[in-house]
């Protein structure tokens, strides 16, 4: 096993620095979950100098939607949505000091600059290990759009949440990195 | 001429999805495992690791697999002396379908005009229906809960028919390349080749029903799998895209006739949590 680094949330700058691609950390703390939709939404309100749904400052965001809560259970099952959908927004988010994501697969050119310019880190979780990581969720409440259904805008409390630095905050890639050290021409 | 319900259909329809989406079945859970063996990529082993745990704690706790339940498909095999009594069949399964969503605390994440207002249809139907004909005086139903973002990643190719098997391993291997880190890997890689485009999808998609390691029809085709597979495997894509020699667990091919001036192929990817179930009635 890899050592494992425990990350608080929200991010400080300095945890931010400390994080380097491929680096395996435990999240504790709170997350914002938002996917496709509620990303469009944030930023026309941005673009009108409307308020956002929360404070984006310093905070990260989780691109996923879960499956409805069973009786007895925070939350369903509550994996990580493919990233890319939300990055045409993301620049946006992250001018507007956004300083973590968690999702899984790869990045545009555009999100990996943003994080670069404005100190800012993509985790990835597992997809569809959904069942798992619902259990190191243990609040969770709806605080905008809830006419998204399940996508609505979530705010989580995270203990231990399992991730992998993808994108830190100075240009390391972990799926660039790990597809040349894996590829057989 | 046989009898069958359209309330048995409901039901055998409501019980496979919520069993499609609490568990892997045993080929799926077996190929996991040997790639867990295999892979030499120490991130890509704690990822398949997690894959494993996720599915025991999916089956003792009953949470599903994945958040995205993903798009009802449903593929029916009507035996030509079957007949369906007591309601419309389609609308049967889209009740199996809506039970199975609303018991089984399940994602609905279907949306309907997808080009504009996009409202949730709030139970996941309409199921994706294929309905093949065929002798006999059975009902077979499988299921396939598919993934939103491993669908997301489907390619079409017509290619040049003098492209030939060099071209049809070419766009494969080029289209999971692309796919990267997205469609959550390590994947089971669904070609379809031949007939018209609609055709190649659907076998596409047909390819992901086979059992994960039940090789193609034919020595050819399995020779063709085996050789994709290993291209793919050597992309070192790895469990997640995190790197690793276990990008894809199979490769299934399945072919049709195409026209003389036609090579269609269609590419769709399924992501590791590959659940489909099938009944017999």
């Amino acid at each position: 096993m890899t050592e494992v680094k425990k990350v608080k949330l929200p991010l400080s700058e300095a945890a931010v620095k400390g994080l380097k691609a491929g680096d395996s950390v435990l999240l504790s703390g709170v997350l914002y979950a938002a996917r496709d939709v509620a990303h469009q939404r944030m930023v026309v309100a941005l673009e009108r100098g409307e308020p956002l749904p929360f404070d984006v400052r310093g905070q990260t965001v989780y691109y996923m939607g879960p499956s409805p809560a069973p009786p007895g259970r925070v939350i369903g099952s509550a994996g990580p949505t493919t990233s890319s959908r939300m990055d045409a927004a993301t620049p946006r988010l992250l001018a507007a000091g956004l300083r973590g994501m968690v999702g899984k697969g790869a990045r545009s050119e555009e999100v990996k600059d943003a994080m670069k310019r404005y100190g800012a880190v993509y985790f990835g979780a597992v997809g569809g290990t959904g069942a798992l990581l619902s259990k190191r969720i243990i609040k969770s409440e709806v605080i905008a759009y809830e006419d998204l259904g399940p996508e609505a805008v979530l705010r989580l409390e995270v203990r231990d949440f399992p991730a992998t630095v993808v994108n830190d905050s100075r240009g390391g890639d972990l799926y660039e990195a790990g597809k040349k050290k894996y590829r057989r021409d | 001429m046989r009898t069958i319900e359209a309330g048995a259909v409901t039901e055998a329809v409501s019980r496979l999805f919520r069993q499609a989406n609490y568990g892997l079945g045993d080929d799926v859970l077996a190929a996991l495992e040997r790639a867990r063996r295999d892979e030499q990529s120490p991130p890509g082993r704690e990822v398949i690791g997690a894959i494993l745990e996720n599915a025991a704690v999916a089956a003792a706790e009953g949470i599903p697999l994945c958040q995205d339940c993903g798009t009802a498909v449903v593929f029916l095999e009507v035996g030509q002396d079957v007949h369906v009594t007591g309601g419309d069949l389609y609308a049967a399964v889209d009740e199996g379908v809506r039970r199975a969503y609303d018991e089984g605390y399940l994602r609905k994440s279907i949306v309907a005009r997808p080009f504009s207002a996009r409202p949730n249809t709030g139970d996941n139907t309409p199921a994706v229906i294929h309905t093949d004909i065929v002798p006999g005086d059975r009902l077979r139903i499988r299921v396939l809960p598919k993934g939103g973002g491993t669908e997301n990643m489907t390619r079409l190719g017509m290619l040049l028919p003098t492209a030939g098997r060099q071209g049809v391993v070419d766009f494969v291997v080029k289209a999971v390349d692309e796919a990267w880190s997205q469609p959550c890997p390590p994947l089971i890689v669904g070609v379809g080749i031949g007939g018209t485009a609609e055709k190649a999808m659907e076998l596409a998609k047909r390819a992901l029903l086979r059992g994960v390691d039940e090789p193609g029809p034919d020595a050819e085709t399995a020779d063709l799998e085996a050789e994709i597979l290993k291209k793919v495997n050597n992309l070192g894509i790895g469990p997640m895209g995190y790197g690793g020699r276990v990008t894809a667990l199979a490769v299934h091919v399945e072919s049709f006739p195409a026209h003389i001036g036609s090579l269609p192929v269609a590419v769709n990817l399924q992501c590791h949590s590959a659940r489909y179930r099938s009944e017999v009635l």
